[in-house]
């Protein structure tokens, strides 16, 4: 009885000495649900039921809830983080697909892909405060470092769309590679990293001269090129390394955050889509769409470490920050 | 003084091209056939604007991206009756200043348009003609084809009837010419990717109405009898592109058997029910416009339409040498809501792509399928591939 307590309270301290015990959000797409993962313990622990389609997900800076796009509901729906249960929803407009907040945690920026817009929420008041006009199929959304641009990419119109957040006004529009998907500025706001899906390429823009300054492009042996389909992006805080995933490739490409080399490829499940760190930065969580699972990765060691089991074509993942 | 003048002049003309200067217009033409062809299902009934809708779609999805670069995009249309040369029709819409033309024509018609542009520097989009020979002996290098050919969609069909090990064919030909084109495409890709044609019946296309009040009783006598005696098959394979049989045999055919090619499982550009890779969103927009499906041909304009605003904006320039040049280069990608980006096949400027498989309410599956392996592209094991061709760009 005496071993078996201290043997628990080991396992325990154990688990809490190798990582923090955070929640990572997954949605997945086809089953309509979010999938609650203990990041300590590697499991699922939770699902919730949401929406149609739920795709882009995020907590809010206050952490009190997950935002989730359902698509096909045309809205977004907020979960209550402590009772994890849908408790309201966010007027978007038609198929919103992904969004930021401002570094204030007041509003929020959604891509609508239906309607080529991006829609403006006071998360607060629940309320749309307007639209911005953008490109056709609105997709990537990113906001720079100090809150005053707005980046949005469009899929078909092949466009990074800067926004200027105090005017709401369009001041530059950089083409990039086809079907931009996503849109990520390093922490410090000299790098502007974008996605082209259909390209295959990710163009490092400089978000001051409003240049494409780098471009990179991934070659996997015994890989054909077609299949090379960069989608989300994660840069670590200090810039030094980013995170790319290929989608179909099943891999993660590690690229340096200086030179823009691609270092390394980390095989993970068929179709990856999106990924998030814990808040340490211990690890990074992708969602393997075809394979219904989500890959741990050490980013110290640029190892896959883990892979967890959740619900149909996970899609996207957030993490809470305690 | 002289400096003060000039820098008085640079900053008005500056000032004239931020402030509202006169757009780039790019003028398309739309030349498609002024008769609809029958079919045997009321679904799939041509709409008035088949095709030409699709193009106008892409011309708002161009528009959309041109208002940031001060392009417009224009489109002007022509009907052409069947049979009847179309050199008029061309040569009207060149005298409005339009170089570009997407054109929905039989084979021999497309060739009479190509030709009459010859020496006037227009760019061709076969949107319509599927017939190998236009990318082959008779290509063109200011004819570029958006949509796929019978060698292409026969390939795309035969890969998932050998995956799924359906290797016993039975062939049904119609009796019209172009059926027995397709025939030869399929013929070509069973010897390919080693399925067996067990046997081949034609079925005649004796006239008649495809819509007849009491028609039902007597065809579901006649389809039995029609297919009874074959040998041991998987699937029957029926080739009708005027619709004269094909739809008559899913469920009605002697042996319990799935039917495949003209009907049942049919190989295509594009399909009302696709919606993967964001086609959804392609799909709800033609929706919103038109107020009905998207179909094959609508999407060959489509995409033909998106290329030519795809080169405009990369290239920032109208002019057709320029905007061909690119599209033939390396660098073009069409992305077109089929899980990969289309490039064109620098031997005979058809576009590449893969070919859905529809049973008419979903998508069963998308070729090329797994496990089909090319040295350069997976896309090229559908249709006749570079060694073989014949085609000599000129």
């Amino acid at each position: 009885m005496w071993l078996r307590t201290i043997g628990g309270i080991c396992v325990a301290f154990v688990l809490a000495g190798n990582a923090r015990a955070y929640k990572a959000y997954v949605s997945n797409e086809k089953s309509n649900t979010i999938s609650v993962i203990d990041t300590a313990e590697r499991k699922v622990v939770g699902t919730i039921k949401v929406g149609q389609r739920p795709r882009g997900i995020a907590i809010t800076r206050d952490q009190k809830y997950v935002l989730v796009a359902v698509g096909d509901d045309d809205t977004i729906q907020m979960i209550d983080t402590a009772s994890n249960r849908v408790v309201d929803t966010l007027p978007s407009g038609p198929d919103p697909e992904l969004f930021t907040d401002d570094p204030s945690g007041r509003l929020l920026y959604v891509a609508n892909e239906n309607d080529n817009t991006v829609t403006i929420i006071d998360i607060e008041r629940r309320a749309r405060l307007g639209d911005v006009e953008v490109g056709v199929e609105p997709e990537g959304m990113g906001l720079s470092p100090d809150g005053k641009i707005l980046v949005n990419t469009s899929e078909t119109t092949n466009m990074a769309h800067f926004i200027d957040t105090a005017t709401h006004q369009i001041v530059a529009n950089i083409l990039v590679d086809a079907r931009p998907r996503f849109a990520q500025f390093k922490d410090d706001g000299s790098e502007l990293w974008v996605s082209s899906e259909i390209g295959g390429t990710v163009s490092v823009i400089d978000p001051l001269k409003r240049v494409v300054k780098n471009k990179i492009s991934f070659m996997v042996p015994g890989m054909r090129q077609e299949a090379i389909q960069p989608v989300g992006i994660a840069i670590t805080h200090d810039g030094k390394t980013g995170f790319v995933a290929l989608g179909p490739a099943n891999r993660i490409a590690v690229i340096d955050g200086t030179s823009h080399q691609v270092q390394k490829f980390l095989l993970v499940g068929q179709r990856v889509w999106h990924m998030a760190f814990t808040p340490d930065e211990k690890y990074l969580l992708t969602t393997n769409g075809v394979s219904n699972d989500v890959s741990v990765i050490d980013v110290a060691a640029l190892k896959v470490i883990d892979t967890i089991q959740v619900g149909e074509l996970p899609w996207g993942v957030a993490i809470s920050q305690r | 003084m002289i400096r003060t003048v000039t820098t008085a002049a640079l900053v008005l003309l500056l000032t004239a091209m931020l402030a509202g200067a006169e757009p780039l217009t790019i003028k398309i033409g739309y030349v498609g056939r002024a008769e609809k062809k029958a079919t045997i299902s009321l679904l799939d009934y041509p709409p008035d604007n088949d095709g030409v809708a699709g193009a106008r779609l892409a011309l708002e999805d161009n528009n959309t991206t041109g208002k940031f670069l001060n392009q417009r995009f224009v489109m002007e249309e022509a009907r052409v009756k069947d049979g009847t040369d179309p050199t008029d029709a061309i040569l009207r819409l060149a005298d409005h200043g339009i170089s570009f033309f997407i054109v929905d024509l039989s084979a021999d018609m497309l060739l009479k348009a190509a030709e009459a542009g010859r020496g006037r520097g227009l760019v061709f989009f076969n949107a319509g003609a599927i017939d190998d020979r236009l990318r082959e002996e008779d290509c063109r290098a200011d004819v570029i084809h958006t949509a796929p050919t019978r060698s292409m969609l026969a390939d795309g069909l035969a890969q998932y009837l050998v995956f799924k090990r359906w290797l016993r064919w039975l062939l049904v030909v119609g009796s019209h010419e172009t059926d027995k084109l397709f025939a030869d495409a399929i013929r070509r890709s069973a010897g390919r990717f080693g399925a067996k044609i067990v046997q081949e019946r034609v079925f005649e296309d004796t006239g008649g109405a495809r819509r007849t009040d009491s028609g039902l009783v007597q065809i579901q006598r006649q389809i039995p009898l029609f297919l009874q005696g074959a040998p041991a098959h998987d699937v029957v394979v029926a080739v009708d592109e005027s619709e004269v049989f094909a739809s008559y045999l899913p469920y009605r055919t002697r042996d319990p058997r799935p039917v495949a090619g003209s009907a049942g499982l049919i190989p295509k550009s594009w399909d009302a029910a696709h919606d993967q890779w964001g086609a959804n969103q392609l799909q709800n927009r033609f929706m919103q416009s038109f107020s009905r499906r998207m179909t094959a041909l609508d999407m060959q304009a489509w995409s033909a339409a998106r290329m030519i605003g795809e080169a405009a904006t990369r290239v920032k320039s109208g002019d057709p040498h320029t905007i061909l040049a690119y599209l033939k280069g390396p660098d073009f990608g069409l992305a077109a809501f089929k899980g990969q980006k289309l490039t064109l096949r620098d031997w005979n400027l058809q576009l590449r792509q893969p070919i859905l498989l529809a049973d008419g309410r979903t998508i069963v599956s998308v070729s090329p399928q797994e496990g089909f392996l090319h040295q350069f592209s997976e896309l090229d094991t559908l249709g006749i591939d570079r060694p073989e061709t014949k085609c000599r760009l000129k």
